[in-house]
């Protein structure tokens, strides 16, 4: 049996896990049936800021902490590192993928069109085609080490030329999201006190959500490694 | 000053490279030429009339391609023997940096050259030629910049073309929009003051660029 440093033990411990099931089922039952404040245009789906912008914020921190393990993986050059970065990658396009679908319900009928015209929208879906292109070029390389080298280092460039496009350019130009094109920030949202309360909590429950998601399917990899050398 | 010398030797060994097998270089002359003749096949000939947004896509599209076609080529020539060589001889720094300012020279060329054939056959329709040309100056140092390293990443593998395309495309496109955008305000004859948002941006992108490309090639170059 190996030794576990403390990560690793974090990794394996319950809490945090039931922890961010409990928020989740908490933000999706209060999500649907709490109080919220009613708004011209906006109404019932008011709601969706309780998925669709948590989804999106989940995605962040899951991109930023694959791109660390990226990092990590060059500097130590551990099997491991490379490991998480894609298990990380991989929930952070499911992720991508949700907030997407989720945005696009929202906009149908707020904003009348499922894909209007705006640099976000745009801006995600160069991410998922650059999260893509990550996953077709670790699927062309058969050895293992040259796969997860070359795959970190595209992460990281992706990551860094993913960034600038996502929170630069829409503030420039003209956008529908608030927040953009001169549209102020968060306080836009208006939120009382009572829609913080779920917003916060999804926030969190989505992020620890994630992390679990990509802890399994790390843990599927090593597995598979092990099982594949076993065979050899 | 070691760092200087270095690149400027290896961008003369590119440059000497070249010029000894002028096959390559006139294979991507060859290739400007024909995608141009093409559009003026089927947009000029055709209805004679060409929007200026179409004009303007149309030469970012083949400028575009281009840019994959030649910067591709950059590791493929040396084969393993030469690589091998190279890797005793000189520091990965200064092999990607040479290798940028060498595709930024190449590319400058090659998109004036196609500049002035693309004007020729499609007609002018470019106000301030002076920021146009500008425009063309970014977009090479911007492609050269940003496709070096996926050249790097995409010879390591046996589909080298087409990985190539694929892990470019997405990062180069909001270049491509900046490009775009700076042309068309040269089209339209815009002051130079209207440009200064999508010029610093495009600089900023590609400081970031060459600087992630020089941190992050040593760790390519020893696999």
């Amino acid at each position: 049996m190996e030794k576990l440093n403390s990560f690793e033990n974090l990794i394996r411990s319950a809490w945090w896990k039931v922890l961010g099931a409990g928020l989740l089922i908490y933000s999706f039952v209060f999500g649907l049936v709490g109080e919220v404040p009613r708004k011209a245009i906006l109404n019932e789906t008011i709601r969706n800021i309780y998925f669709h912008v948590p989804l999106w914020f989940a995605m962040m921190v899951l991109m930023i902490a694959s791109a660390v393990f990226s990092l990590k993986y060059l500097s130590k050059g551990l099997e491991k590192h490379d490991f998480f970065a894609v298990s990380l990658a991989q929930v952070a396009t499911v992720f991508g993928v949700l907030g997407f679908v989720t945005g696009a319900f929202w906009g149908n009928y707020t904003w009348g069109d499922p894909l209007p015209k705006d640099p976000k929208i745009i801006a995600v879906e160069v991410g998922l085609l650059i999260y893509a292109a990550y996953f077709v070029l670790r699927g062309s390389f058969e050895d293992g080490q040259k796969k997860a080298r070359l795959s970190a280092i595209y992460n990281i460039f992706a990551f860094a030329s993913f960034m600038p496009l996502v929170w630069i350019l829409p503030r420039l130009t003209d956008s529908l999201h608030p927040g953009n094109g001169g549209n102020p920030a968060f306080g836009k949202y208006d939120m009382n006190n009572e829609m913080r309360m779920v917003f916060y909590p999804a926030i969190i429950g989505w992020i620890l959500i994630g992390a679990w998601v990509s802890s399994l399917a790390y843990r599927y990899r090593i597995l598979k490694t092990k099982l594949d050398e076993n065979n050899d | 000053m070691d760092l200087v010398r270095e690149v400027r030797n290896l961008i003369y060994k590119d440059l000497v490279l070249e010029w000894r097998q002028k096959y390559a270089l006139s294979s991507m002359l060859l290739f400007v030429i024909s995608t141009v003749f093409l559009c003026y096949m089927s947009f000029k000939l055709k209805t004679n009339a060409i929007e200026p947004i179409t004009w303007n896509t149309l030469f970012w599209i083949i400028m575009l391609f281009t840019a994959f076609n030649t910067i591709n080529k950059s590791f493929l020539q040396d084969k393993n023997g030469r690589q091998i060589y190279l890797f005793q001889l000189a520091s990965p720094e200064a092999i990607i940096l040479a290798k940028i300012c060498y595709n930024i020279l190449l590319m400058s060329t090659l998109s004036l050259v196609a500049y002035f054939i693309y004007t020729a056959f499609m007609g002018d329709v470019v106000q301030s030629v002076g920021q146009f040309l500008l425009a063309i100056l970014m977009g090479s140092i911007g492609f050269s910049s940003s496709l070096t390293l996926m050249a790097g990443i995409a010879s390591k593998s046996d589909n080298s073309a087409g990985l190539m395309a694929v892990l470019s495309f997405p990062i180069i496109l909001p270049m491509i929009v900046l490009l775009i955008k700076l042309s068309k305000n040269a089209m339209d004859g815009l002051a130079f003051s209207a440009s200064y948002d999508e010029l610093s941006l495009l600089g900023g992108i590609d400081l970031i660029v060459i600087a992630l490309s020089y941190i992050l090639f040593p760790y390519l170059w020893k696999s």
